[in-house]
């Protein structure tokens, strides 16, 4: 068990320093040093786990349920396309589950909060506009349940794919890969809109509309009404809060540590090109934080990169 | 606290200062490695600017005859300039990573030095008389017309002033992908080792064009990559065995009579990890900076970033001894982690009896343990307390709660100052002590 109390620090902020440390040693004298990048990459990992299980604690916490059904019954109605029967279905079934694992949790939001990125035909331009009108506070809040979650159970996709999402019962963790190996999701903060296929990751999203996104984030907080409560509780990650909705990982989770750090190696070859996504270029040295969250996301589409040593 | 190193009536003096005074320290200046020859009588020193300078002790006085003789410089040169690797585009830093001494053979004096990339093997010679009445050439090196000469005479011997001259006489180099962290001249003194961050090469020091690979950690796939070899040392009697540390806090004693490579080891040393001291940073505190054989070779110390720990090398589940060295920076390790002051590299050395142990610390203090006595010392290397002769006050530090007089709180350390390299005479109680660009050398008190 980390120890948590030694220091102010927390995880957010070891993570987006260890990730400084890595990008300034690319251009630091007498080439890059294995072993200082081997430790710094065992910080970040630690950091990760921390980070991880303070999430899922935080999901566990949560009592508002109810709330949470509430307002999937409300997005439906202000949703009236077709959608696949067998989400509205699921939506229902699971959201019943929600007392239970945090598990149960993520289908429930995965319904509620995206029933517009399972349709092709919406631009994420209309996406956003439902889910403001939706001011789905619990939207939001599923959203964090949903990557935490997800990035626990390497089995288990958001159900907003293309292809009939198969939902049977409410048994997530048997729900194969092979049925769903593509995953649309909008950021209600940065409205990035992001396809996860197969494990990698691509950054959909238009730059432009990811401008304004930092009041959003803020403001949102407070629009939480169940969740207000419990956010003094929660360990602070606000000051990067419009990333954590875009913390998507590779959805082989158990592989992901010692992938993180292979990866990290592989990237120290490949000359660091992949720990600054393409959208996140301008904004790396301004908001570490911020960075930290799409790296981490986009390691995972670094697996075959080059060890120039 | 005095008694550490031989006798509890033991304190430490000041004796010398070699360096320059000013504030602004040049970067090129600092010294990166110091070490004392087979007999005591010079003292090698290497900085990051590629230069060595070896100090040579005088002949004690007759008059003064327990006044021990000083350290003056004998002979300066640049050892390694920066390179570039144009097909990695890397620059090669010139900054000499160890010096070792080679047993002295002949009136010349040899040792190796490394940088991260190549091995030099020096000689340092004296010449203190020239040839005088060449033939063919005048006094001033000109050519004379042979059809001049109408006589022979036989060049003649003259004295001259003492010349110290280092030539480089081999070069050990295109072995290591990755960045040398250590080289050790075998007992067979014929052979050395030269250990990067993921092998280790052995070498015979007439040849440097070849060389056998005897340790090879590098995974098939880098991604794999779980930790790498951070110091090895040959042992100081039996040429068959060597001892390699990790990052992960282990070592592993290998014997070259088992195979041509020592990817499996003879014995692993390796103290299980105490799981309520767990933190973000436990893997960087575990990892092994120095590892050193006692003299006697029954022994060997390890450092990590808190503390020193002696192992048997008959016992491989737990070290015999483990001295704390700043435990007060446990609970500043995420500043350190910021500031970089976690990744650096302490080294340790033995006493020449196997009785007292010393490494640096920050703050320019650096501790002594005494084996047998079990006390400790933490003394500072600094031009205020540096009068000739003067005894060294032991220094302490606070931890917590009221600050007593002298006492130097953790919050005051000065970081920037720190210690990594000192050395033993091999056989005196005489220590060097480099902080950033000075090197302060301490004796012991004759009583």
């Amino acid at each position: 068990m980390i120890n948590t109390m030694e220091c102010a620090m927390d995880a957010q902020n070891l993570i987006s320093i260890s990730l400084r440390k890595i990008h300034n040693s690319r251009t630091q004298r007498g080439g890059i040093k294995l072993h200082k990048n081997l430790l710094v990459s065992y910080v970040l990992r630690n950091a990760k786990q921390l980070y991880m299980n303070e999430k899922y604690a935080e999901i566990y916490r949560m009592q508002q349920y109810e709330e949470v059904m509430t307002v999937c019954n409300e997005i439906q109605e202000l949703n009236p396309l077709d959608l696949a029967e067998d989400i509205v279905e699921a939506s229902g079934d699971c959201c019943s589950h929600v007392a239970g694992s945090p598990l149960i949790m993520e289908p429930a939001s995965v319904c509620c909060a995206l029933p517009a990125s399972n349709h092709p035909a919406h631009t994420p331009h209309q996406q956003q506009q439902l889910q403001a009108t939706a001011a789905c506070s619990a939207a939001g809040l599923a959203l964090q349940n949903e990557e935490v979650c997800k990035e626990t159970n390497s089995a288990f996709f958001r159900s907003c794919c293309a292809e009939a999402y198969p939902v049977t019962d409410c048994d997530f963790s048997s729900l194969s890969a092979v049925h769903c190996n593509k995953t649309t999701v909008l950021d209600l903060d940065t409205h990035v809109v992001t396809t996860v296929e197969s494990g990698y990751l691509h950054q959909d999203c238009c730059a432009v509309q990811c401008q304004g996104a930092q009041a959003p984030a803020k403001k949102r907080k407070f629009d939480f009404g169940c969740y207000a409560a419990e956010s003094e509780e929660v360990p602070d990650f606000t000051p990067c809060k419009r990333a954590r909705f875009e913390d998507f990982y590779c959805p082989h989770s158990e592989q992901l540590d010692t992938s993180n750090i292979s990866n990290l190696i592989s990237i120290f070859g490949s000359g660091f090109t992949g720990l600054v996504s393409r959208q996140a270029d301008s904004e790396f040295s301004l908001n570490g934080q911020f960075c930290s969250k799409q790296t981490l996301a986009s390691l995972g589409a670094w697996t075959r990169a080059i060890v120039a040593f | 606290m005095a008694g550490v190193g031989g006798g509890n009536d033991l304190q430490w003096c000041f004796a010398q200062v070699k360096g320059a005074i000013d504030e602004d320290v040049a970067e090129a200046d600092i010294i990166s490695t110091v070490e004392f020859n087979y007999s005591g009588d010079l003292l090698a020193t290497g900085d990051k600017g590629g230069r060595v300078v070896i100090f040579q002790r005088e002949q004690e006085s007759k008059n003064h005859p327990h006044s021990r003789g000083e350290y003056n410089v004998y002979s300066t040169f640049q050892s390694h300039e920066p390179e570039f690797d144009y097909l990695k585009s890397l620059e090669i830093e010139e900054k000499i990573n160890k010096i070792r001494w080679l047993p002295q053979q002949n009136a010349a004096h040899s040792l190796l030095s490394t940088n991260d990339k190549t091995i030099k093997l020096w000689k340092i010679s004296e010449r203190d008389k020239k040839a005088e009445g060449y033939n063919l050439k005048e006094e001033d090196g000109r050519l004379r017309d042979p059809f001049r000469i109408t006589s022979l005479r036989v060049p003649v011997l003259q004295p001259m002033d003492l010349m110290v001259e280092a030539s480089p006489r081999r070069i050990f180099a295109n072995a290591h992908t990755y960045h040398i962290n250590s080289i050790s001249v075998n007992s067979d003194h014929e052979t050395y080792l030269s250990a990067d961050d993921l092998r280790i090469n052995l070498w015979h020091l007439e040849i440097t064009d070849r060389s056998f690979n005897i340790v090879d950690i590098k995974p098939a796939n880098m991604e794999e990559l779980t930790e790498v070899i951070t110091a090895a040392e040959c042992h100081p009697n039996q040429c068959n065995v060597f001892v390699y540390s990790s990052s992960k806090g282990t070592i592993r004693l290998c014997d070259m009579r088992a195979a041509a490579l020592c990817d499996r080891h003879t014995k692993f040393f390796e103290e299980p990890e105490d799981p309520s001291s767990r933190s973000f940073f436990s893997e960087i505190i575990s990892s092994i900076s120095d590892v050193k054989f006692s003299h006697s070779g029954r022994y060997m110390m390890t450092r990590d970033y808190l503390s020193v720990k002696v192992w048997d090398l008959n016992m491989e589940n737990r070290p015999v001894e483990t001295y704390q060295v700043h435990e007060y920076l446990r609970s500043k390790l995420c500043s350190l982690y910021e500031n970089d002051c976690i990744f650096d590299k302490f080294e340790c050395c033995w006493n020449g009896t196997d009785s007292a142990i010393m490494t640096g610390s920050y703050n320019n203090f650096f501790r002594m343990f005494d084996r047998n006595t079990r006390r400790d010392i933490t003394l500072e290397a600094s031009r205020e307390s540096s009068k000739p002769r003067g005894i060294l006050k032991p220094r302490k530090v606070c931890t917590g709660g009221k600050r007593k007089k002298d006492e130097i709180s953790v919050d005051s350390l000065d970081f920037n100052k720190k210690i990594l390299h000192t050395a033993w005479h091999p056989k005196e109680n005489v220590i060097a002590v480099a902080a950033t660009n000075n090197l302060y050398i301490f004796q012991d008190k004759i009583n």
